[in-house]
């Protein structure tokens, strides 16, 4: 391992790090546009807002490196929050379990697709879209439609607090949660697996690996960070609702391939998707930052993410 | 063989699951044959405040012992179509509709107008086929209303505001309102003008960004209470006495922040009442009776001085 990494040129570290020099540049643009950018408060700030974000495009890199797909993380992660909700405010559980149940949820819900795909052979876009749909519905049924309060007070002060008066706990979540995805991607039988699987899964399953067990690792865990994000949000928030993470299945998506995955399965990194997460909440903060028109924040967006992957796409064809 | 009996196994538990939904629902309030049956399509119940609008339209339906039949389109506008369509199919004897987009309602609308079914428009009107009336709130006087309340919190200083889903009625309606009274006065400065969505958690989001170019603002004014929500979130012990909040809509979380303080006024739509007026003006047009082209659904100021009226 250490004789590849030495022979790994130092032209060869730079080009591999593209979405990296992407958010440097972001950031250096921003800084000239906005004395308000490269601010300890602000930069803190982005931290905490791409914190959910940044867990669902985690559990999901999973899932992108092994060559599927998961459409539900933002309906999951909104079922995760409300089950929390209602085991608290309705059904006046201890904190523990209510936890336990939430993150329980998501979890479930993760392994129900991974069932789906692996006994019921539907391909991934077709068994995480319908539960997309069905986790949506049931967060609609249990809470009624309304936000479930109040949230303990512990909770609450996990979406709020900072530890040391200035590291704020959503950014510190985060943190462990990427490290937690960098051990399994790299040090884990699961984690090698995912990148077999997704380079060639007719090989992986030739050289003996139980494909269908380790698809629904992967997708529980996609499910199991789905329900703590959810947690997360419910927790910055201060309310379990009913429509949280709406959509929220684009941005991770957007995140995992801007931080270089492809959507054919085999490559993808942590730090990538973290990268890629930072590069949509910058890009958000900065356009806040300058006042730009909602109409033109849309548009902004789109293309910076189509230029993101477009040049790290031709960057690869070149080589 | 396996395959054949998991694919077996899997139908009937969608049946299962089926009679079941259907079941439940059926508990809630069937409908026998003869009796006056009306659509209502929904644009997404996936909102406090349309469900509490069903509700309205609800309780009206068993007052006047008629059949309320409702869907709910989940903001889609395709689906709200069909949801339409099925209604003329189903010979409805009229169809309430709250679109999710006043543009691309109007084929169904046609359709239920060629079938000679009388639709009437809730909180979103049609631009186009025949309607019998639209039932909304007075959104322009709310954000007016608004503005004067929060010009009367904050006296002078820079104070910002979260707008809507982009060119949505309800955002332009709000926004033209509350910038047509900050704009006449030179007291209070609209600093920074940003959306949020109608989303909470996007509205603690730009809120934190706002703060970040704006740390000295005095007051924001919300579009609606989950935008005005994320505000007091982000703003912490500051929401409601250094910073002045004002919402819009009036749902429940809202009113109970403006107890605590947290927020300081809210302009109360009232989404039952937009739903029961919709079910009586649907009895009097198919009973022959005209009704206004335009029923304007009186918004009010909610503060702490009157929140526990809102409260029930």
């Amino acid at each position: 391992m250490a004789s590849v990494a030495e022979r790994i040129k130092p032209r060869e570290i730079l080009s591999r790090s593209g979405p990296l020099w992407g958010l440097i540049i972001l950031c250096v643009v921003m800084t000239i546009l906005s004395p308000y950018f490269l601010t300890f408060n602000n930069l803190f700030n982005v931290g905490t807002q791409i914190a959910v974000i940044a867990i669902l495009a985690l559990g999901q890199t999973f899932v992108i490196v092994s060559g599927g797909i998961d459409l539900s993380v933002g309906s999951v992660l909104g079922l995760a929050g409300i089950v929390f909700g209602w085991a608290t405010a309705v059904a006046n559980l201890p904190l523990p379990a209510a936890l336990v149940l939430g993150i329980g949820a998501g979890a479930l819900a993760g392994l129900i697709n991974g069932l789906l795909i692996t006994l019921g052979n539907l391909p991934p876009f077709i068994a995480t879209l319908a539960m997309l749909s069905a986790a949506r519905g049931l967060a609609l049924v249990i809470s009624g439609g309304i936000p479930l309060n109040p949230i303990p007070a512990p909770i609450r002060a996990l979406g709020s607090g900072d530890l040391f008066g200035f590291l704020p706990l959503p950014v510190i979540l985060m943190v462990i949660m990427w490290a937690i995805t960098v051990g399994i991607l790299r040090s884990t039988y699961a984690g090698r697996c995912m990148y077999a699987i997704g380079g060639n899964e007719e090989a992986s399953r030739l050289s003996g690996i139980n494909v269908s067990r380790q698809k629904l690792i992967v997708y529980t865990l996609s499910g199991l960070f789905a329900g703590i994000a959810g947690i997360l949000l419910t927790a910055r928030l201060a309310s379990a609702q009913p429509q949280a993470g709406f959509t929220f299945e684009l941005d991770a998506i957007a995140a995992v391939v801007i931080g270089g995955a492809s959507l054919s399965g085999g490559v993808g990194t942590a730090s990538g998707t973290l990268i890629g997460a930072l590069i949509l909440g910058v890009l958000r903060n900065g356009l806040n930052l300058l006042n730009v028109s909602a109409f033109w924040q849309q548009v902004v967006i789109g293309a910076v993410i189509a230029l993101a992957v477009m040049t790290d796409t031709l960057r690869r064809r070149k080589r | 063989m396996g395959k054949r009996v998991t694919i077996l196994a899997v139908l009937t538990l969608a049946a299962l699951a089926t009679v079941l939904a259907v079941g439940c629902q059926r508990g809630g309030g069937g409908g026998e044959g003869g009796e006056l049956r009306i659509g209502l399509s929904i644009s997404t119940l996936n909102n406090p405040f349309f469900v509490t609008l069903r509700n309205g339209a609800q309780d009206a339906a068993k007052k006047e012992g008629v059949e309320l039949i409702v869907a709910d389109a989940q903001d889609d506008a395709a689906t709200q179509q069909d949801d339409v369509q099925n209604f003329v199919t189903q010979q409805v004897d009229a169809i309430l509709v709250n679109p999710v987009d006043t543009q691309a309602i109007v084929p169904a609308v046609q359709a239920a107008n060629q079938a000679n079914i009388p639709v009437l428009c809730l909180d979103r009107g049609a631009s186009g086929g025949k309607i019998e009336t639209l039932i909304a709130s007075n959104n322009v006087e709310g954000g007016r209303m608004a503005a004067k309340e929060l010009i009367q919190l904050v006296g002078s200083g820079p104070v910002a505001q979260l707008e809507g889903i982009p060119g949505t009625s309800a955002a332009r309606d709000r926004g033209q309102g509350f910038e047509e009274v900050i704009n006449g006065q030179d007291d209070v400065e609209l600093v920074a003008s940003q959306t949020a969505n109608f989303l909470r958690d996007q509205g603690l989001n730009v809120t934190e960004n706002i703060l970040q170019a704006n740390p000295n603002i005095k007051g924001i004014f919300a579009q609606n209470d989950e935008m005005a929500l994320g505000a007091v979130r982000a703003l912490g012990d500051r929401a409601g006495s250094e910073v002045k909040i004002v919402g819009f809509d009036g749902i429940e979380d809202a009113l109970n922040a403006i107890q605590d303080g947290r927020m300081n006024a809210t302009v109360a739509q009232q989404p039952a009442k937009m739903g029961s007026l919709g079910v009586e003006n649907a009895m009097k047009v198919i009973d022959g009776e005209s009704v206004d082209k335009k029923i304007l659904v009186e918004v009010k100021l909610v503060t702490k001085e009157n929140v526990s009226e809102f409260l029930q």
